[in-house]
Order: C-alpha cells, then structure tokens, then sequence
C-alpha cells in the first residue's frame, strides 16, 4: 500500500510541471464567442446544451412560448464564425462554431437540416450540393447503377 | 391556480439549469401538472401563448380578392422563406390563388386558399408519429422534429394544403424552419399571432387596399371575424367533410 502511495506521488510529481499548453491540438478548438458569458456557467452548458434545447423546442412548438431561455437562433448571436469575406460560415463549413466539438466526437448534427445555421438577417450562399443540376444528378444514378450491374456480372451470376 | 406540490425541476425542466437553481437562492421551478412547469426567477413565470379559450380563423371575401392581385402569396413566401425553385411539380406551397369559373355564366372568382385548420383534421387523424398535430387554440402545425416524411397528411388533406421539401435547404427563416424530408404548410403565422400579431397574408392584403382577408379569435363573439360571420352569410370549402375548418369564405 506505501509503495503504491509512493509510486503515485511520484506520477504526480512528473505531471505537475505539464502545463495546458501542452494539450493544446489534442481537443477540438473551439471559436471564440461575443458576448455575456453563460449564467449557469460552461461547464453546464457542454453537457447540458441538448437537452435545454429539446426542452424549450417542445414548449415553442406545442405551448406557444416564444420568450424561452434556449433557443437554437440565440445560439448565433454569440457563436457564430466569420469567413475571409466577413459573412458567416454555415453548417456546410467546418469552422462552423457546432461543427468544431461535434465532428470531433463524431456526432452529426441534424438541427440544421431544417435550422439556419447563422445569425437571422444574413444571406447565406447556396448550398453546394444544390449546385448540380438534374442532368448531373441522373448521371450519377445512371453511373452508380452501371457500377451495380457491372459487380453483379463480375462476381459470376448468371445472366 | 392551484399549486398541488412544491418540489425541485426534476421533469420536463431541463437539467440544464439544475446546476444553475441550486446555486441560484432566489429562483424555484414549480412542477404543476406532468409537462406543465412553472419557472419562477422573483415571480416571473414561463407560459404559452397557445390559449384553449381561443380559435384562430380567417375570413376571406371573394368578392374583395382581386384576380391578378397575388399579394398575400408573396407575403407567405417572404415570411415563411419557401421561393419556389422553379419546378412547379415539386414546389412547396403553403398558399396559392386559385380561380373557379361557373361554366353557365362564364364569371370568374379568384380566391386564396391555403391550410384551413380544420377542427377535426384528417391530416392530424392518418399521421403515424404525432407530429401532425392541433394547437389548443386550433392552429395546425407539423412538429418537424418528429415528421418521418411519410406523406400520409398530404392524401389525407382534402384541400391539397400540404407540401413536402424535397430538397436540402438553407437560409430559412428564423420564423419558419423547414427542411428536406418533412412536410409544411400554412401555419397561420403562428409565430406572428403568439406576439399578438396578425398573419403576413392579412397585413399584405389589407395594405394593397383590398382587405379581403380577416384574422381573428372564433370563439369570442365581439371579435370583428364573429360578429361578420353571425352577420352575413359563409362557408367553409368542402362542408360536405364536416371539418369545421377555422377558414371562412364570403360571397363565394
Ligand atoms: S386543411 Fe388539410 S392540412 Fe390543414 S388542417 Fe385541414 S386536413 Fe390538415
Ligand atoms: S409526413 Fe410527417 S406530418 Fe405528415 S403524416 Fe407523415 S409523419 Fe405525420
């Protein structure tokens, strides 16, 4: 038991001079917000964001309430990212304030299929999966199952 | 309001703010009813607009709605942010002018029609997740977060009131988020009338000097809406289905 007491307070010795710098790159970098910070603090707010939002989504919708504590628009007041151009990057770019933590932790984040993903008032670009055109769109299919048909021929089936 | 029990946000309260009441001397949540909260920060008190002692309805004169005038269309599409994409097939709309010619006369009537939010919905009726639903004060809406995009609301509507987002969006309107793969239609300006407005149809209308349309609360006999319908003849569309639809036509 001492020498595991020993043991650990040498581990800790050798850590202590480790400084937050050297962690730095090995978490997502999260862009700086404006604004009042959160009055229930960070902590609470990266774990609880979710469900303060789930919360206050089904008051809106179902009872009405529009003068909630967590809405998702609210968001973009403080955490919203500018491009080179100073417009606001969206969900489609990876700087987007969400996208930093959850494509970290490999979580996707469906809000903004229907949600804009900046401040109210400003135009965001078009999308650019919505560039192509329906030709383009048919000729993707008609490649896509050519490559079907061609696997199927290949793994010896008969015609 | 009777207060049955004094007990810390453990239910629909997000936990959010557990951590946030404890520390905080002044604020206590009050769990009312099961999905009922009430959050008092010095007596100040969370509550819908959504009123069950009202229902919004709308009165359209068809004899006030000029032809060529699109006006209330527009006015949706820019509050609401559904522009068409030029492919007519599949374009959402929430709200569309259509014209009726009596073959007999030849006289042409021009009338908007959009979501008329019925009192018995079919579309609330066939929707297997719940997320056609009814306000308590009679609005129609589709809870997107749950809609699976099934499509079952849209054959189940008479009036063709409903559309599906086939396409990814962007720049939404805060009022009115909306995406590939859920249905919409016409909320009422939900939004507008929680604020105690009117929807962008009627202010539209009634700003190019039309004033076709008519906004307003169905159950209280004083309102303006009421007091025309006791007053003068109407129907709904379709009364033959027994919807009792919250929208109104005059003169039709
Ligand atoms: S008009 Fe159609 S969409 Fe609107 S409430 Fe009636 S059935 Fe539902
Ligand atoms: S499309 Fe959505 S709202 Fe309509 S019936 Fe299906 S789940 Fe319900």
């Amino acid at each position: 038991m001492l020498r595991a007491l020993v043991f650990l307070g040498l581990l800790l010795a050798l850590a202590a001079p480790v400084s937050a710098q050297d962690f730095a790159g090995l978490g997502p970098e999260i862009p700086k917000a404006t604004g009042d910070p959160h009055p229930e603090g960070n902590r609470v707010m990266r774990r609880r964001h979710m469900e303060m939002m789930r919360h206050d989504r089904d008051m809106t919708m179902h009872d009405g309430e529009r003068e909630i504590d967590a809405s998702i628009s609210e968001c973009f007041e403080c955490h919203s990212v500018k491009d080179e151009a100073g417009g606001y990057v969206t969900y489609e770019s990876e700087k987007h304030f969400c996208r930093a933590c959850h494509d970290f932790v490999a979580v996707k984040v469906d809000c903004f299929m229907c949600h804009r993903s900046t401040p109210e008032g400003f135009e965001e670009p078009a999308l650019h999966a919505m560039g192509s055109s329906a030709e383009q769109d048919i000729d993707l299919a008609r490649t896509y199952l050519e490559g079907l048909a061609g696997e199927h021929t290949e793994s010896g089936r008969p015609e | 309001m009777k207060i049955p029990s004094l007990k810390p946000a453990t239910t629909r309260v997000d936990a959010g703010r557990r951590d946030f009441l404890k520390s905080g001397a002044s604020a206590v949540t009050l769990t009312i009813a099961s999905g009922v909260t009430l959050m008092a920060f010095g007596g100040s008190e969370a509550e819908g607009a959504a009123d069950a002692g009202k229902r919004w309805g709308l009165l359209i004169d068809v004899n006030k709605c000029a032809q060529d005038c699109t006006a209330c269309v527009s006015a949706c599409q820019h509050e609401n942010g559904w522009k068409g994409r030029g492919t007519p097939e599949t374009d959402a709309q929430w709200i569309r002018k259509v014209t009726l010619k009596n073959h007999a006369t030849g006289h042409e009537t021009s009338m908007p029609v959009m979501c008329q939010h019925c009192e018995k919905p079919p579309c609330v009726n066939v929707c297997p997740t719940g997320a056609s639903f009814k306000r308590k004060d009679g609005i129609v809406l589709v809870d997107k977060h749950i809609c699976i995009g099934c499509r079952y609301c849209m054959m189940a509507c008479p009036f063709k009131a409903r559309s599906f987002v086939h396409e990814p969006t962007n720049n939404q309107s805060v009022n009115a988020p909306r995406g590939q793969g859920t249905v919409e239609s016409c909320t009422l300006c939900v939004h507008r009338v929680d604020k105690g407005e009117i929807p962008a149809c009627v202010e539209a209308c009634d700003a190019t000097g039309n004033g076709a349309m008519i906004f307003g609360d169905l159950k209280d006999p004083e309102s303006e809406i009421s007091k025309r319908l006791a007053e003068y003849p109407s129907v709904a569309l379709r009364p033959d289905l027994d919807l009792n639809p919250g929208v109104r036509y005059a003169k039709l």
